[in-house]
């Protein structure tokens, strides 16, 4: 019997980042390896403790839940206007919980945030202030995944787009203040309609009449468990008429437009994280103006938040909402594979390259959320997971071929393969990775998600496998040009990877061999717990 | 009740009520004569800075006492104790802002001890600081007032000892001309609430808040119009003392003028004293403008109170976009913290939704250290440089690193991000608005949040991106180092526990006892 239910081992990940910060803030300022030392034990804790949990999650299958709650604000409201009720509250609670969602992203946010805390060795000043918001950003992410209040949840994903605005406006490169306000504004724009939409919900879904005994109390809720239970229950205000058989009005009924714009809202405000074309112009500058180690994890987890809010909050809350627009989510998804792969075939800088290649990889996440059946959503996550680590890795060697070459133009880059061979084979490794050769972890995510949606919409998946073929083109072209031809002189005396870099790179390469090729370690977390609320749902609201 | 028209004279035990305000002006009279009769080698600031600071506390202090007193036992609708024919009244709507009250007016006391020295342009240097009193004295009685009248008095006391503190510099030319602009629109503003509470009183034949409101139903059948105009006028002149738009022009050249803590203080006490006293006057008289056959006039000047918030918020925000000089800034944060204070007035009371009140007073308490904390942030950096421009912030990380994370916390509760004050402040304030209905208020609340970020987060560019021209570190002065530390860990208790002070507000106030003028 595993000891981890029994402690509060949700709160421990959490928190733990937060113990490394206070460390490094008590550390002498300008002993740099030091603070990179601590800071990379800091990141080590969460991501032992989360390895822990993955496994001894898959080890229990469904049987004990993961769940942590304590009553962080209570705020009475006024019930002077009700004569009958004894408490009248709005509840905001400290609610953490995993599920086969959450549990992966949260496992790849402690791995790729390890690694980029060893990838930060370029980082050449203020390491003080980098690796404190940089733990604050680890802090922030492990939140947004592990919170199960709405309310709770907007805090950690605004509290990313702080620590953000500082690691990109600091420590980037030329046009980094521009790319941190274009950050802070457009993902602001997104929290904002998020915020609404979530007012809203806790105004209508969040409420609940409770009967104790005699006592009757009013209470609205920000628990995502108490959403989702009044959302489904017959019996609930939220859905009740509008107007009773008595003639009172019900205040707290959500019509089907309101259901409709409440899902609109969110596919918009997690769109922009997502990003889904056309809200991916922020993404692009982050990717070429931030420092290396903070688009490992800008591409490596934050993205990954706006498909994990879409899901959790549009799919799952709505449903049948998410069920008739599920054609608009596929072609949103196939637009961005085709367009991002498409330009990234015409980029000329590496770090663009990339970006594209992002944007086109998320929209496979789209595809298989679209496709609305298990298959898909299994490969939907699973896409997540995979494009976490490649990403990840692939913006890792961009930081050490910036390092040594000045440059990410591929007109300027070329026959590294000699004087680097070790940084060109895992560039060549994580290129085709993302490209989708099998054995690899990309391939498995592209098939289910596409599989999911042949399923379901055989035409988008015949044009999105279109963009597969151009992904090996774009992959191919730029890192074939790097690697191969003619060697500049200027670069024949480079010196290949130190262990430092060598590590993180050898790591994530090997979790994506893992994945490539034993995917079950990952689809059966999945499954055991969201394959049956996703049953449940398709079955009865969806109808099928 | 208002039909006691008779004089009721003060009793002794009636004075023990009285005690934060008369103690307040007694001492006020006491540092008056110190100042007038203490050599000139006595250091002024000590005795103008630190007296004050010492009543301001008493007065506090009487003010806690009287609140926890009222409310022993968790009774929030104890009774109101009413003095001089119900014309002022000891409620916990009016102690809770009267905590408010002094204990900005103390945060800016600290801050003008911090940064008065260094200002040569201030020759009296007592009288700047105890002529804050009258003014939190004016403040206080706008809060506590049941009539027309008592809260007219409060008005000027405060407005005409706020129009001689703006012109404090003597030797700058800006602060007279700042004292001379607010003198005027001040004096049209009370003119235009004078004149709408004329209307009030000729249409009700009441100055009492409680008769208004009783009258007021009787009168709606022949008198619409003169109601319109009575309201519209008070709305209007309040609506420049809040400063919010289309009545705010005058505040970023006020401000810019008059000393940095007189800015603080007409952007917290002022304007927090104005909406209190918007908050007493339409829940008492227009609120009841609504009969079975004509409800229009109470739900029109709500709508107008919510119209005039959002023009603030959005009129603030935005013309915040391209300003470079801090205080003009400041200003234009004020105008739109105006409007988000306005809303929870503006949604008036239904069946789904009565915490106006909390939701009010907790903003307002977020507000006030905010605010207090960011002028005093610039007041330590003004020391050194110039004329309060953004840039003068120019790399604060290197020269002031604690400073600088202080306004960090600070300028989040500004722009309304986790975790602080400002953060539940306004989403409280939405979720009012939420349950009210009024889903175009919201959007227009988080549109102008949004677009806030890009200048709060411009003075982040310039402490943590930019290097300024000076390295010399920025000695931040005791008295305004502890302002600063104050505000920012009050900002963070705020966003922490925000259910400790909301659960507190909750137990104390109560609809119909302390906010209705029955």
């Amino acid at each position: 019997m595993s000891i981890l239910p029994d402690i509060p081992i949700l709160s421990f990940i959490l928190l733990s980042p937060l113990l490394g910060l206070l460390v490094i803030l008590f550390l002498p300022k300008h002993s740099g390896n030091l603070l990179k030392t601590a800071a990379v034990i800091a990141t080590l804790i969460p991501l032992a403790l989360s390895l822990w949990l993955y496994a001894d999650y898959d080890k229990q299958q469904s049987g004990a839940v993961y769940e942590e709650q304590l009553d962080w604000v209570e705020v009475p409201l006024n019930k002077e206007l009700h004569s009958d009720v004894s408490a009248f509250t709005f509840k905001l609670q400290y609610e953490l919980g995993v599920d086969g969602l959450s549990l992966p992203l949260l496992l790849l946010t402690g791995l790729v945030t390890a690694m980029a805390a060893l990838g930060a060795f370029h980082v050449k000043k203020r390491w003080k202030a980098f690796f404190v918001w940089f733990l604050l950003l680890e802090f922030a992410m492990l939140g947004v995944f592990l919170a199960r209040d709405v309310f709770l949840f907007f805090v950690f994903f605004e509290l990313t787009l702080v620590a953000m605005y500082f690691l990109i406006g600091i420590w980037g490169f030329y046009n980094r203040e521009r790319a941190a306000n274009q950050f802070l504004i457009y993902n602001g724009l997104g929290s904002a309609i998020m915020l609404i939409a979530f007012v809203i919900l806790v105004n209508t879904a969040g409420f609940r009449v409770e009967q104790i005994g005699e006592q009757v109390q009013y209470v609205y809720s920000g628990s995502y468990a108490d959403i989702i239970r009044n959302m489904t229950d017959a019996g609930a205000m939220v859905n009740q008429p509008a107007v009773n058989e008595m003639g009172a009005l019900n205040p707290f009924v959500m019509s089907d437009t309101m259901h409709r714009t409440l899902f609109i809202m969110l596919l918009v405000a997690f769109g922009i994280k997502l990003p889904i074309f056309p809200f991916h112009t922020w993404m692009l500058k982050v990717h070429a103006e931030a420092p290396p180690a903070v688009v490992m994890i800008h591409s490596g987890i934050l993205l990954k938040m706006g498909a994990y809010g879409l899901l959790r909050f549009g799919l799952l809350l709505f449903p049948e909402q998410a069920k008739s627009w599920a054609a608009v989510l596929a072609v949103l998804g196939v637009i961005n594979i085709l367009y991002g792969a498409v330009l990234a075939f015409r980029q000329m800088e590496l770090r663009l390259v990339l970006a594209y290649s992002s944007m086109s990889h998320m929209g496979i996440v789209l595809l298989g959320l679209a496709a609305f059946n298990e298959i898909g959503l299994q490969g939907a996550i699973f896409q997540l997971v995979s494009h976490g680590l490649i990403s990840a890795l692939l913006f890792l060697i961009v930081g050490s071929l910036y390092e040594r070459t000045g440059t990410t133009e591929l007109t300027e880059l070329g026959g590294l393969a000699r004087s680097l061979p070790f940084t060109s084979g895992a560039l060549l490794a994580a290129g085709l990775a993302s490209l989708g050769l099998p054995g690899l972890s990309g391939f498995v995510g592209e098939l289910l998600a596409l599989l999911g949606l042949f399923e379901s919409m055989r035409w988008l998946a015949a044009i999105a496998v279109l963009g597969v073929i151009l992904t090996a083109v774009y992959v191919l072209r730029s890192v074939l040009k790097i690697t191969f031809g003619p060697l500049p002189d200027k670069y024949a005396a480079l010196k290949d990877a130190r262990l430092i870099e060598a590590v993180p790179m050898i790591v994530l390469l090997a979790f994506i061999v893992l994945l490539g090729c034993y995917p079950s370690l990952l689809t059966d977390t999945v499954q055991y717990s969201i394959g049956d609320v996703f049953a449940q749902l398709l079955a009865t609201r969806a109808g099928g | 009740m208002h039909e006691a028209d008779s004089f009721v004279p003060l009793t002794w035990a009636d004075m023990l009520h009285l005690a934060p305000e008369l103690s307040l002006s007694a001492l006020f009279i006491m540092i008056v004569l110190l100042d007038l009769v203490l050599p000139k080698r006595v250091n002024r600031i000590w005795i103008g800075g630190w007296l004050t600071l010492g009543s301001l506390l008493i007065s506090l202090g009487f003010v806690i006492w009287q609140l926890l007193d009222r409310n022993s036992g968790g009774n929030a609708a104890a009774e109101t104790i009413q003095l001089l024919a119900n014309s002022y009244r000891i409620d916990d709507f009016g102690s809770l802002l009267k905590i408010v009250f002094l204990a900005g007016a103390s945060l800016i006391v600290l801050l003008a001890i911090g940064s008065t020295k260094d200002d040569d342009a201030i020759t009296d240097r007592a009288e700047y600081f105890y002529l804050l009193l009258p003014a939190v004295v004016g403040a206080m009685a706008m809060a506590s007032s049941g009539n027309l009248i008592s809260l007219y008095i409060g008005l000027e006391l405060l407005s005409i000892t706020s129009y001689i503190l703006v012109g404090m510099r003597k030797k700058s030319s800006k602060s007279a001309e700042a004292a001379f602009k607010y003198l005027v629109t001040g004096g049209i503003s009370s003119a235009f609430i004078l004149f709408g509470m004329s209307y009030l009183y000729g249409v009700t034949g009441s100055v009492d808040l409680g008769g208004i409101g009783a009258a007021i139903p009787g009168a709606i059948a022949d008198f619409k119009a003169l109601l319109y105009v009575g309201f519209f006028f008070i709305l209007a002149g309040f609506g420049l003392k809040i400063a919010t738009a289309p009545f705010h022009a005058w505040a970023p050249d006020v401000y810019q003028g008059a000393p940095t803590p007189v800015a603080a203080f007409l952007a917290v006490v002022s304007k927090g004293a104005a909406l209190a006293a918007v908050f007493r006057i339409m829940y008492n008289t227009a609120f009841f403008a609504a009969t079975d056959l004509d409800a229009y006039i109470s739900k029109d000047v709500f709508f107008a109170m919510l119209v005039l918030a959002a023009a603030g918020m959005l009129t603030g925000t935005t013309a915040a976009l391209r300003q470079k000089q801090v205080k003009r800034l400041l200003a234009l944060s004020g105008v739109a913290n105006a409007g988000y204070l306005l809303v929870p007035i503006g949604l008036s009371i239904t069946v789904v939704h009565s915490s106006n009140f909390a939701e009010f007073i907790y903003y307002l308490i977020a507000y006030l250290f905010m605010t207090v904390g960011a002028f005093a942030v610039l007041t330590a950096v003004n020391r050194t440089a110039g004329e309060g421009e953004m840039k003068d912030f120019a790399g604060m990380y290197y020269r002031a690193p604690w400073t600088a994370a202080a306004m960090v916390v600070l300028l989040l509760s500004l722009a309304g991000l986790p975790i602080s004050g400002g953060f539940f402040g306004k989403l409280f304030i939405l979720i009012g608005a939420a349950n009210a209905k009024a889903y175009w208020l919201v959007a227009i609340m988080v549109a102008s949040s949004v677009i806030s970020y890009y200048f709060y987060f411009g003075f982040i560019r310039q402490m943590f991106m930019r290097s300024g021209g000076e390295e010399e570190e920025i000695r931040v002065p005791a008295a305004t180092g502890i302002a600063i530390w104050v505000c920012v860990a009050a900002t963070l208790a705020l966003g922490l526990f925000p259910g400790i002070v909301m659960e507190w507000i909750d137990g104390a106030f109560s609809l119909q006892v302390d906010l209705l003028v029955k």
